[in-house]
């Protein structure tokens, strides 16, 4: 895909190691936002934008209600909420019930960006150990959008990327080496 | 849940409906999370067609009443936020005490556990006999369940646990018995609490107080409702009040953010103007 509106990469158990190695080879040039769900407990909250700042060029905040998505910037879920997408391409929290006993739900997130960004949407399912971002990347695919997710041989935890193989049409199976260069060319 | 089933346009037209036929204001709400919950209901409800749904709505007032408490979010704990509760106990409701009486809003308080947290607080500062918490919300469903004060015993591990973090030091399991499978908040905690519905999209003003609390309703909200929502509490707010929001919430963009100051780390801001 080229001119890529927003990236959205979910994840859970495993996944953080993949961003750590992933996030320094992104250029600093992208056009699009990256938008980051991850599962984690509560109440550390702004550890995790802390430490992804650290290895990356790019700016990296929490995102917040109301803010605007602007390209360039990469944005953390918060813990304990999940983030949604409106159709103005600014973000809503949202503290209704679990989905997959996670909150943030990758599904909410993946779910809401599908029609906002429609074909202009790539959704990148990493490891972990449950089967949220399924019926999200079913949703984004609905809409044109890409379902991509790293390949299950390279997870640290597989189910979760196996789930989304076993039940969505994916476009791209992705090892870790290969996840820079393919987010780079996406602008 | 693939492609939505029931369009963004479906959507206005059901909040017009509402607004026309019952006097419920939900235009001023995030799109996003209300499509989301319609779209769920809608769902889970086996409709068949969006034809059906309006006219269901529209017409059959039980089942209005089920749109609402679907579509509005009543997730809550006790002690959430274990921090905010402890600047509550060390900090604002100390300086409170100072009065000889002490009016507490909470706005939104769904199924009430929020609360009893507080009626809990206020007793082992020994202030709950002069105080009063107004408890509203705009679902009827969620404030009678709240004035029954049961809740599932399978929370009160946690719940337990949030209010050691937040400073409790007595045995929590002393503040309800144990029925099957409920756990019943004593009497004396709920003496002091005032359930009753309000509005805040529609409702006024309708007391003065020391404390207002609206935690995680504002996010519902767009920011001119936040807007209108904000000056409501800040007329039914004394100087020197404190105005407490949910983590995720702020005052900042707001008209009445210069009459405030914020207390470190927390969303709890006191009117100094
Ligand atoms: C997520 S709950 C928050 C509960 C609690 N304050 C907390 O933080 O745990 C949101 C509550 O706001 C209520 N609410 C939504 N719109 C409202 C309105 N216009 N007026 C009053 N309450 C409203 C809902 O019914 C729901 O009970």
């Amino acid at each position: 895909m080229k001119n890529c509106e927003a990236l959205i990469i979910g994840g859970s158990a495993g996944s953080l190691d993949v961003l750590l190695r992933v996030l320094p080879l992104i250029s600093p040039d992208v056009k699009f936002p990256v938008i980051i769900v991850i599962h984690r407990k509560n109440g550390s909250d702004s550890l995790l934008p802390e430490l992804l700042s650290g290895k990356t060029q790019l700016q990296v905040k929490e995102a917040e209600e109301k803010e605007a998505i602007l390209p360039g910037i990469i944005y953390i879920a918060p813990s304990d909420y999940h983030l949604l997408i409106e159709m103005n391409k600014t973000f809503s929290l949202d503290y209704s019930e679990k989905v997959n006993y996670s909150r943030p739900a990758i599904d909410a997130t993946f779910q809401t960006a599908a029609e906002v960004y429609q074909n202009k949407l790539v959704c990148l399912l990493l490891s972990g150990s449950n089967a949220d971002g399924v019926n999200g990347l079913k949703t984004a695919k609905s809409w044109g959008g890409m379902a991509v997710i790293q390949d299950p041989e390279s997870a640290q935890v597989a189910f979760m990327p196996q789930q989304a193989k076993l039940h969505v049409k994916i476009d791209r199976i992705l090892s870790i080496e290969d996840m820079p260069e393919f987010i780079n060319l996406l602008s | 849940m693939e492609l939505p089933l029931i369009n963004d346009e479906q959507v206005e037209l059901l909040l017009s409906d509402l607004l026309e036929n019952y006097g419920y204001d939900f235009t001023g709400y995030s799109k996003a999370s209300l499509k989301r919950r319609i779209n769920r209901l809608y769902s889970l409800d086996k409709i068949p067609g969006f034809a059906e749904f309006r006219y269901k709505i529209s017409r059959d007032s039980l089942y209005f009443k089920r749109f609402v408490e679907q579509i509005t979010v009543n997730v809550t704990e006790m002690f959430r936020d274990p921090g905010f509760f402890t600047a509550l106990r060390e900090t604002v409701l100390p300086r409170l005490g100072t009065y000889p009486f002490i009016r507490i809003w909470l706005a939104g308080c769904s199924t009430g556990e929020e609360a009893y947290s507080i009626s809990i607080l206020l007793k082992e500062l020994n202030l709950l006999d002069k105080s009063l918490i107004y408890a509203t919300d705009l679902n009827p469903a969620v404030l009678e369940k709240a004035a029954q004060g049961m809740f599932s015993l399978n929370y009160m591990k946690q719940y337990s646990e949030n209010y050691i973090l937040s400073g409790g030091k007595n045995d929590f399991s002393s503040y309800y018995t144990a029925k099957y499978s409920l756990a019943k908040f004593n009497e004396e905690l709920k003496h002091k609490i005032i359930f009753s519905t309000h509005n805040l999209v529609s409702d006024h003003s309708f007391n003065e107080f020391q404390l207002i609390l609206c935690r995680n309703v504002l996010i519902y909200f767009d920011r001119d409702l936040q807007h209108k929502v904000l000056e409501l509490f800040d007329e039914s707010l004394d100087e020197l009040g404190y105005l407490a929001l949910g983590t995720k919430e702020t005052i900042d963009f707001s008209k009445i953010a210069r009459k405030y100051k914020r207390l470190q780390n927390e969303k709890i801001w006191r009117k100094i103007s």
